[in-house]
């Protein structure tokens, strides 16, 4: 242990990585090795074929680009969001703040149905948006509407907690100092939310690049069209394909993983930097 | 003093014990996977077969259900789901069975009468109220501004039916496996949005307004008639359609482990038993028995129909030909 | 401390003036804010509810009440209890040895805890089966010792802990990396065990952050649909959660009841919310406490 860490004072470095290394391991790394064992389980040529089919990257490219559009639409309005209800006060304050969880208490597929039911042509919000030639159930623009919703929580919720424990003396004696609001912001606050921000923003991707419930329902799963990664998935198993389901979820995995180690490996520097 | 009582009440546990585990023994409990729209049949069968067997074997059975898409739920069942009895959608499910896990015989299908499904249904066609559309028949489906509405069939059991269906009524009209396609693809550019299962497409037809025409499998549009109120919909029986052969068996390494043979067995032959026949009549599906089905003949109109078997080669054939990866289902897709 | 804060800026208004925003900015936010939240939340809930009672009012606790319903509830509450605790001992755990210490690899384990969030909900139920179905690495022997891991209580509850796995490490980390350890450190050589420092500390200072994780973590143990379907293997009344419950009466054609059991699933979870505002309120309260103490002293 002593050689990879860097000596402190603070105790429980065994103890606390130990524990997590070892909870970690058994909940996900040994059941995600049986995923990988299962896609090697294919010969290389199997593999790639597999996993590099016209049908399988034109829907690589529906779930990535949904999701990170998705994943930036949330990002701006959930870091509005969570300032206002930090810093605001206004009546519903707490309601509102009470139903920001609730893409996640929501079944998937309650969301993906109700979602349908407002954007179909025929719905709710569908009816206004069809005349002006909108099309968002059964369309690209649905997929991103159900990945905005699904991950709307993320960015709300790892910001607030960090805003409200961010001091106000700092901002305070920077306009003693004579800093403008908006040189505040960006010389003080946002290097401090930068961290929390790239967090919820990689968090909202991931999850939503892997969302089937919500998404079968209202993107009319056209192949080559509106046909996510996940519901080809679900059909390879149908064909009691579990190896090549397993390398195409192996593709996705690598996806998020690599876009994940990159923010936390940019954040780690943004934080380093700020705290420097 | 102490040891005594202790051994004394350690005797009343043991006897307590043995007690309730021969009751236990009394008690038999069967599981059935099947697929969705079996849900009202099985509700109602159950029950009654639960009274037969108390009357019959004087035994006390509890039956559970397990519900969900057909593919889906073969594959739990392989993958140590204990079913005693699977009643799934098509043969293809429960062959993967013997294929993927050998839970059952290859032969099972010889099991029990008539291709060991007590019931069949078929595909018809859902429209809307007065048939704006005019909607007679497979040819009007391929016409240029008509809305279809049907599953996927690489996700949904019933899908593969409709598209079967579609199949079949084109190489008699037209004579060749080349129109056959060609007519498929045609009627899957007017299908605007393919559900993952087909209950998913009763709503996306009935409840979103969405298409013209829905292919649906028989007991389902009587159903829709049911759920969705009377008069909304009618139901257009084609020229020609498929007949839709839903299995059942008896899952043999389990019934083994869990001592349910007898039962489940019984249970199966129930299904073909006149009581039996007509809850499926009642359920809108066709009832195999041609006493019962006589029963039931005003609610069904006469089809011609055509068996996966002879037209198809079988389920197995038929899957490998059109609905795995790069098969003709997919090629009807591929970008040109 | 409090105390001396605030006299400041009761003497200095013009200061407060400055960390705060113009009016027609501060408005300008709230009703950004509120519409997005109109938009993508309330009225998909309110959509939920309006269905929920199409049939009236009656068929509402009629469905809610259903022996089967109960049974989805309970079995979802269970997967809760025992998820939502193991996985808030193991988001300490790994928050402490991510953000208290220094060592290389760090920003590997941060992205390897986030794994889960990355895997879809399908997946996430598919590794458990590879590893315990009939066919997978363990299967065999499950079988043999009549074992049952999937499609039954246990797989449920295990899919259930790998779908919330990282919340409450998620919301710790940014948060402790931000307060540091300075602390702590002051602590420490004040002559406090580790315990102590923990639990005196740490914890005071992390509880909100803790707090949001915990509900985040119990709302999407409570609303978990994909991985879950997967592992259950459907039994009416015995191996179905509230979610699939829900899936089960949407597919009978039974709307109504589907989306009052949801709607009873946004219930659980507002009164996860509303003690967490309770706790929040006790909590100001305290604070409020402490301060006027502090003055007095003065």
């Amino acid at each position: 242990m002593r050689s990879i860490r860097k000596p402190s004072v603070i105790p429980g470095f065994g103890l606390s990585l130990g524990f997590a290394a070892f909870y970690a391991s058994l909940i996900v790394f040994i059941p995600l090795a049986a995923l990988f064992a299962k896609s090697f389980t294919l010969t290389w040529d199997e593999f790639w074929k597999t996993v590099l089919h016209p049908q399988a990257i034109a829907s690589y490219k529906l779930s990535l680009g949904a999701s990170f559009i998705g994943a930036c639409i949330n990002l701006v309005f959930g870091f509005i969001v969570a300032w206002v209800l930090v810093r605001y006060q206004f009546f519903g304050k707490k309601v509102v703040d009470a139903l920001v969880d609730l893409p996640f208490a929501l079944p998937t597929a309650v969301a993906g149905i109700a979602l349908t039911t407002l954007y179909a042509p025929q719905g709710w919000i569908g009816q206004f948006l069809s005349p002006l030639g909108i099309k968002v159930a059964y369309a690209p623009l649905g997929v991103v509407v159900a990945l905005t919703f699904i991950g709307l929580p993320f960015v709300v919720r790892t910001v607030q907690p960090v805003l409200e424990e961010l001091e106000k003396e700092i901002e305070e004696a920077a306009a003693s100092l004579g800093a403008g609001r908006w040189a505040t912001f960006r010389r003080i606050l946002f290097p401090a939310l930068l961290p929390a921000l790239l967090t919820g923003f990689a968090l909202a991707f991931a999850r939503a690049v892997g969302e089937y419930g919500s998404v079968v329902f209202i993107s009319g799963n056209m192949p080559y069209k509106t046909e996510i990664t996940p519901l080809l998935i679900v059909t390879k198993l149908e064909q009691y394909n579990y190896a090549g389901a397993a390398a195409l979820a192996v593709v996705l995995l690598t996806f998020s993983f690599v876009l994940l180690l990159l923010i936390n490996i940019l954040q780690h520097w943004s934080s380093k930097r700020a705290g420097g | 003093m102490l040891l005594k009582s202790v051994k004394k009440s350690l005797l009343v546990l043991t006897l307590g014990l043995t007690a309730s585990a021969a009751s236990w023994a009394q008690e038999v409990k069967l599981l059935n996977v099947s697929y969705d729209p079996t849900r009202e049949l099985y509700a109602e069968f159950n029950k009654a077969f639960v009274a037969h067997w108390q009357k019959t074997a004087n035994q006390k059975v509890t039956v559970s259900q397990s519900h969900g898409g057909s593919g889906k739920q073969a594959r739990s069942v392989i993958d140590g789901l204990a079913a005693d009895v699977v009643t799934l959608a098509l043969a293809y499910d429960i062959d993967a069975l013997y294929d993927e896990a050998k839970l059952i015989p290859e032969n099972w299908q010889s099991r029990l009468p008539n291709n060991s499904s007590p019931y069949t249904s078929t595909i018809v066609f859902v429209v809307r109220k007065g048939n704006p559309k005019n909607i007679k028949d497979w040819d009007d489906l391929v016409k240029p501004g008509i809305q279809v509405i049907t599953p996927n069939p690489k996700t949904s059991g019933g899908a593969r039916w409709n598209y079967l269906a579609a199949w079949a009524y084109a190489k008699k009209a037209y004579g060749s496996d080349e129109k056959a396609r060609e007519f498929v693809a045609k009627l899957y550019k007017n299908v605007p949005v393919l559900d993952s299962g087909a209950r998913g497409s009763t709503t996306t037809f009935a409840q979103r307004q969405l298409g013209d025409v829905f292919l649906s499998w028989e007991n389902e549009a009587f159903l829709i008639e049911k759920e969705f109120g009377v008069g909304k919909f009618e139901v257009i029986v084609p020229s020609l359609s498929i007949l839709a052969e839903p299995p059942v068996t008896v899952v043999d390494k389990n019934v083994e482990k869990n001592g349910t043979r007898k039962v489940a067995e019984a249970y199966l032959n129930f299904l073909y038993s006149k009581e039996g026949q007509e809850i499926a009549g009642k359920n809108f599906y066709r009832p195999r028995d041609p006493e019962v089905a006589a029963k039931f003949s005003n609610i069904f109109p006469e089809v011609k129909l055509v068996t996966i078997d002879e037209e198809f080669g079988g389920w197995r054939k038929a899957q490998t030909e059109h609905f795995s990866d790069g098969g003709i289902f997919d090629q009807i897709y591929q970008p040109q | 401390m409090a105390g001396a804060v605030s006299n400041l800026g009761r003497r200095s208004a013009n200061i407060t003036d400055a960390v705060s925003e113009p009016f027609l900015v501060r408005w300008g936010l709230i009703a950004v804010a509120l519409i997005f939240l109109a938009l993508f939340l309330v009225i998909p809930l309110i959509a939920v509810f309006k269905e929920a009672f199409s049939k009236g009012v009656e068929v509402y606790f009629a469905s809610i009440r259903e022996p089967d319903a109960w049974a989805a509830v309970k079995l979802t509450l269970l997967a809760a209890a025992i998820a939502v605790p193991l996985n808030v001992i193991f988001g300490i755990s790994a928050a402490w040895a991510i953000t208290k210490f220094r060592f290389r690899g760090k920003q590997v384990l941060i992205t390897l805890i986030d794994l889960p969030f990355a895997v879809s909900p399908v997946v996430a139920g598919l590794i458990y089966v590879l590893l315990f179905g009939t066919k997978g690495w363990l299967g065999p022997w499950l079988g043999e010792h009549d074992i049952k891991i999937i499609f039954a209580v246990p797989g449920i509850v295990l899919a259930t802990i790998f779908v919330t796995f990282p919340f409450v490490a998620r919301e710790l980390i940014p948060l402790m990396e931000e307060q540091g350890t300075s602390y702590e450190e002051a602590a420490l050589t004040l002559g406090a065990s580790g315990w102590q420092t923990f639990w005196k500390v740490t914890l005071p200072s992390i509880k909100w952050g803790l707090l949001y994780g915990i509900i985040l973590c119990n709302a999407r143990a409570m609303g978990e649909f994909g991985a879950v379907s997967v592992v259950s293997g459907h039994i009416r009344g015995q191996t179905n959660t509230l979610p699939l419950h829900i899936e089960i009466l949407y597919n009978e054609y039974q709307f109504a009841a589907a989306f009052a059991a949801a709607s009873l699933l946004a219930g659980l979870a507002l009164v996860t919310l509303a003690v967490k505002s309770f706790l929040e309120w006790q909590h100001v309260r305290d604070r409020e406490k402490a301060a006027r103490a502090a003055a007095q002293q003065e």
